[in-house]
């Protein structure tokens, strides 16, 4: 990289670790435990883990022993989803590519124009077939930041005695998720989008289900996750969570920065269109078209100005496909092909934003100058 | 007191348990660090230049991991460990199998329980599975594999090198064989990789399972190779976002795949001089105990054995009552996966010894940090702690339950 400023606004993708846990994993690397060894060193190792379930839990104020501890958010996604093979599958359409991989043949719950889950049609859709169910619709989403009605969703689920799943990676650190308000009787979260090390997350998991494991192994995480548990990946975990779980009045700073910019990319372009801006969303999320500017060139043309953003999630960033996000939203085709995903997150300052909002305006600028 | 004992008075605990983890190497996490602090991109965010970086990152790790099992780069499927490479590697094939009428996986008796949960999970999903059981000596026999394989075989599963007693299998044999049937081989190589050599090639696997931490690197991380020429075909275990390759999706962890590049490149480099100085250690330490205790028996076989690994029976001693006797030294009954298990080994018990005799078994680990002092301090504190319990008589009451 060169001397020029670099703005990162792709949090949704990854947070950079925070200090504390970075120093938490750098000391417990070198060390030599095998949780699963009955000597001091697996002993030690032990211990630290089970301090780091406490902090895990304590973020989503769940239990504990509801904890299990995987390699990320796709892992905890396709073990709740491929967990209960006796169950048929409902997602809603907006739900992350690793939901959506794990339940192929799901039943698709729609989302409203504003972003948020169509609850009658989640009812309808259980009414209309009455095996068991399990239901999977995320905290909010990734690309939109749209929070969707969770406990609405747990407690139509529950009525009709299916399970539900929140997708939740998206959610702690940027806004309250509680496992029991909501009502849920599984939650994925991730570390890496909490300033905790990448490789790790967590499936919470109500410890009486029957949930059929992905990895089988040695019995670790009480039968439900094979495999020698990443201690010190753990250990960075706890300390992110312990951090993010005291970040409120961060948030608020970063939801005045994201309002902000969001005015002045409206300012600056009248015709621009804000996704989900109607409806409760995440503080530091902001999905937003360019008129007539492809995202891929956007993101191109912003990345030469050290602004760094995404045409959507991460995982298909490599690809140049539409977002399924927007349209699910009904987002007319020429304008979804023209939003990228602007986000921050606890060290974002003002500057970042007005950088951004520069390198923006300049392209949309120069884009419309040269097509008139 | 004797000498090394007294040398290593209230020091911690000699690690002995080099196969159930490794310390990562401070070169490894010397590598790894910037990518957890500066470098903190999304490898999979290619627009921009914190993923591109990572992405290279990552890329230049799955050479090096590639390159120590003469591989290429595009055969290294990254996974969280080789738990979840052994489950992608035995699920994986069968169920991507199934749909040519092909149902039956072959594994030793002896395999890491990962292994044998995953056939077992196979055969509830209607697979069928044969547990082959070994020679006294823990080493396949060949024969009885070739006769164990049918029309719907589609894996042989036998790893490399045992996490319990050490012995190395007859890779080039099985892999041969293997390609003679046309059935798909796979070796859990996770305690051989970076300790003795191993070509996927010349040995003619088709899936090999990799772990970071039993190699210096960091936990978390691992890896299954998966042979392109002919196409080693599985299913995904994991789906999502379709990373490598579509075969096990989720963002990698650059932190981590650094570290298990480092780990390889250390490993590949070292080799040589290492294996040599992990055998005379072991051969040091195994002369020690049976000059002092003659009774003392090695499990599996003596010769066809990884460096750094040894497996005694101490007769008449039960393995629990011995590791509290030697409080300095950190040692196992077996596989830390079941280490909390009060059952005897089902590894010993595949090699035919009797439950007496395998509930009085040790496992011994040497490593990259073991010394020669550590060793002679091991064998004093052993041999202080049989006598000890020989002479207290605690044996037959704890050992002779069945």
């Amino acid at each position: 990289m060169t001397g020029k400023r670099a703005t990162y606004l792709d949090w949704n993708a990854n947070a950079p670790m925070r200090p504390e846990a970075i120093e938490a994993v750098a000391a417990a690397l070198p060390l030599c435990g095998n949780p699963s060894s009955v000597h001091r060193f697996g002993r030690r190792a032990r211990q630290a883990i089970e301090v780091a379930r406490e902090s895990v839990a304590a973020l989503v104020n769940a239990a504990a022993e509801d904890v299990i501890f995987t390699s990320g958010g796709t892992e905890s996604n396709n073990l709740a989803l491929k967990g209960f093979p006796e169950r048929r599958v409902l997602v809603s359409a907006i739900e992350h590519d690793s939901v959506l991989g794990a339940a192929p043949e799901a039943a698709r719950i729609p989302v409203k124009p504003s972003g948020v889950v169509d609850l009658e049609a989640l009812e309808t859709l259980l009414d209309a077939d009455k095996r068991p169910a399990l239901v999977s619709v995320m905290f909010a989403n990734n690309e939109t930041g749209v929070i969707q009605p969770v406990a609405e969703v747990a407690r139509i689920a529950h009525a009709h005695q299916a399970l539900y799943h929140c997708d939740a990676v998206q959610g702690p650190g940027k806004a309250l998720v509680d496992f029991r308000a909501i009502g849920a009787d599984l939650m994925t979260i991730s570390a890496h989008k909490i300033g905790g090390p990448m490789g790790t997350g967590a499936l919470i998991a109500r410890s009486n289900l029957a949930l059929k494991p992905l990895v089988a192994g040695g019995g670790q995480e009480r039968g439900r996750r094979g495999g020698t548990e990443n201690f010190p990946g753990i250990v960075g975990f706890g300390a992110g969570a312990k951090l993010a779980a005291a970040e409120a009045g961060v948030m608020s700073r970063v939801a005045a920065l994201r309002d902000r910019a969001q005015h002045a990319l409206q300012a600056a372009a009248r015709a621009a269109k804000v996704y989900g801006g109607e409806v409760p969303r995440l503080p530091n999320t902001l999905s937003i078209s360019m008129p007539g500017v492809a995202s891929a060139t956007q993101v191109m043309a912003l990345d030469l100005d050290g602004v760094m953003v995404s045409a959507g999630a991460a995982c298909s960033a490599g690809k140049v496909t539409r977002s399924h996000v927007l349209d699910a939203m009904s987002v007319p085709r020429a304008e979804a092909e023209c939003a990228i995903r602007i986000t921050l997150g606890w060290s974002t300052d003002a500057a970042d934003i007005d950088h951004l909002v520069e390198a923006w305006t300049a392209l949309y600028a120069r884009s419309h100058a040269s097509a008139a | 007191m004797t000498a090394a004992i007294a040398r290593r008075a209230n020091q911690p605990p000699v690690y002995l348990d080099y196969q159930a983890t490794t310390p990562c190497d401070p070169r490894v996490l010397q590598a790894m660090l910037p990518w957890f602090t500066e470098k903190f991109g999304n490898p999979h965010s290619v627009t921009h230049p914190y993923g591109r970086e990572a992405e290279a990152a990552v890329e230049q790790a799955r050479a090096q991991l590639a390159s120590i099992i003469n591989a290429d780069p595009r055969e290294i499927v990254f996974t969280s460990g080789a738990t979840e490479a052994n489950n992608l590697a035995v699920k994986g094939a069968l169920r991507f199998h199934r749909q040519f009428g092909k149902d039956h996986v072959v594994a030793l008796a002896t395999e890491h329980k990962c292994v044998i949960e995953s056939c077992r999970a196979l055969e509830a999903e209607g697979f069928r599975a044969t547990y082959l059981p070994v020679e006294p000596s823990g080493l396949v026999d060949l024969e009885r594999l070739e006769r164990a394989l049918d029309k719907g075989t589609v894996l042989v599963s036998v790893m490399a090198a045992h996490n319990e007693i050490g012995v190395i299998q007859p890779l080039a044999e099985i892999g041969a064989l293997c390609r003679k049937h046309g059935v798909m081989f796979h070796s859990d190589a996770a305690q051989a990789v970076g300790k003795i050599p191993i070509d996927v090639d010349a040995m003619g696997i088709d899936l090999m399972s990799i772990s970071g931490h039993k190699i210096y690197g960091p936990k978390g991380i691992g890896a299954l190779y998966v042979r392109r020429r002919p196409r080693a075909r599985i299913a995904p275990l994991i789906d999502g976002g379709g990373q490598e390759r579509g075969l096990r999706s989720g963002t990698l962890p650059t932190p981590l795949c650094v570290g298990i590049g480092e780990a390889a490149a250390l490993a590949q480099a070292e080799l040589g001089a290492e294996s040599q100085r992990l055998l005379g250690l072991r051969q040091r330490l195994l002369a020690g105990i049976m000059r002092n205790l003659p009774q003392t028996r090695l499990n599996g076989d003596a010769e066809h054995r990884l460096p750094g690994s040894l497996n005694l029976s101490f007769p008449g001693i039960p393995a629990p009552a011995l590791m509290e006797a030697c409080p300095g030294l950190a040692l196992s009954t077996g596989s830390a996966c079941t280490a909390a298990e009060i059952e005897p080994s089902f590894v010993l018990r595949a090699l035919g010894l009797p439950d007496a005799l395998a509930a009085a078994s040790l496992r011994i680990g040497l490593g990259r940090f073991t010394t020669a002092d550590e060793v002679d301090y091991a064998v004093e504190t052993l041999t202080a702690g049989v006598k000890r319990l020989g002479a207290e008589g605690v044996t037959t009451a704890l050992a002779g339950t069945t």
